[in-house]
């Protein structure tokens, strides 16, 4: 046996998100637009999900496209370069093809070189379990700048005519730049699965669609989900009440307003701000974390240095969680 | 407990989680024919119940339960 010793971890002594983008579809669907060819109407899908309108995406785009566009405002927000970028990670689980994965294609578009690449699939919670891939890899010294990418098609794999789930889920991208930083930005992760809700949700071979057991996702996710984003602010040695920015993942607007209600009970600020982005994008999965952060930054609804509780969950089912500094 | 213990207990909740008034909530009235609950609601009655009453309504049992009797004659039968 050699004697040699394999050199300890060297990399940043922390991590940060250095920048943030979105991209959403051109096309608006409304809830009247479904009800043309859906037994459905804007009343009850108000009620039940609490969405009045979602975003489609084009025959020409796609996760690799969408992925690519968000990628590149939050590379220009870092003020980072394709040259600087020395890994990609895309959280997806709509990806058409099963190989090549998309990290290496949006890399492509983008001119990065040579980048270490490759997708998670952990469907609605992937952005979170990509955010701490990420941010480990600039604090071992694997990478100095991260590109992680939430992108969905979600329309691909929905049957249109499934009046459950044709009114919730949509199309979308966001991205994040994680760079190396002396003082922490991104805190641990908390994260798990519920192995024995594995068949609630899913789409079980290329010819389906999804499917999902409402009542027992929607039981889970209005119990078990925020506890878990408690213990991920107490793993970063933080208290609820320090959290600025609550941003969970966009499934459906009374499961949001439910596990906000839990961690206000629980000692959260009564002014936490709550991303209620599903009203107006949909349900994005991987996506929705990092657009519904976005796009209440566009908003002025939160300011850099804030301090963001990000929690995802879904299919698997499977969740991650953790807090983190608002570019 | 009794049938006449559970009703007003189980109205609170389907008031607070339904905006349905508590003196609707009778023995008689359907869910959803009468009260308009959704299945979404009906999954958050139900995690409230167990709470309240020490019940297990685990989902197949919950689509079992058409009317707010049927919910009262299942917490008195199965609460601890």
């Amino acid at each position: 046996m050699s004697g040699a010793v394999i050199r300890p971890a060297q990399g940043a002594p922390g991590a940060r998100v250095a920048g943030l983008g979105h991209y959403r579809p051109d096309r608006v669907v409304t809830n009247d637009d479904l009800a043309q060819t859906l037994d459905t109407n804007d009343e009850w899908v108000r009620t039940r999900v609490g969405i009045q309108e979602r975003r489609f995406a084009g025959p020409d785009e796609s996760v690799v496209s969408m992925g690519a566009i968000a990628a590149a405002k939050a590379m220009a927000e870092a003020g980072v370069t394709a040259a600087d970028v020395d890994a990609v990670i895309v959280a997806t689980c709509t990806l058409p093809t099963q190989i090549p994965h998309a990290a290496t294609q949006i890399a492509g578009r983008l001119g990065i070189h040579a980048p270490g690449s490759f997708d998670v699939n952990a469907a609605c919670a992937g952005f979170c379990y990509g955010l701490e891939v990420a941010a480990q890899a600039v604090r071992s010294g694997a990478a100095t700048t991260v590109l992680l990418v939430g992108s969905e098609k979600l329309t691909d794999w929905v049957d249109p005519t499934d009046r459950a789930n044709a009114i919730i889920f949509a199309d979308g991208a966001g991205a994040v730049v994680v760079t190396g930083a002396d003082t922490e930005g991104v805190g641990p992760v908390a994260w798990g699965s519920a192995e024995d809700l594995t068949e609630t949700i899913n789409i079980p071979d290329r010819a389906s669609f999804i499917h999902q057991e409402g009542q027992s996702v929607f039981r889970w996710a209005t119990t078990a989900i925020a506890p878990v984003a408690e213990r991920a602010v107490r793993m970063a040695g933080l208290e609820l009440a320090d959290v600025d920015v609550l941003v969970t993942h966009q499934a459906n607007l009374r499961i949001v307003d439910a596990i906000a209600r839990k961690l206000v009970s629980a000692g959260a600020r009564d002014d936490l701000r709550v991303a209620r982005d599903i009203v107006t994008t949909g349900n994005t999965s991987s996506a929705s974390i990092p657009v519904a952060l976005d796009r209440m930054r566009a908003a002025g609804e939160v300011a850099s240095g804030e301090v963001v509780l990000a929690i995802g969950f879904g299919a698997g089912l499977t969740y991650a969680g953790q807090v983190f500094r608002c570019p | 407990m009794t049938n006449e213990e559970i009703l007003p207990g189980l109205a609170e909740i389907v008031e607070e989680v339904a905006g349905v008034s508590k003196d609707d909530v009778s023995p008689e009235k359907s869910f959803v024919d009468d009260l308009d609950i959704d299945s979404l609601s009906m999954v958050e009655i139900a995690v409230q119940a167990e709470d309240k009453f020490g019940v297990k309504i685990p989902d197949d049992e919950l689509a079992n339960l058409k009317t707010v009797g049927d919910a009262v004659d299942y917490i008195a039968r199965n609460s601890s």
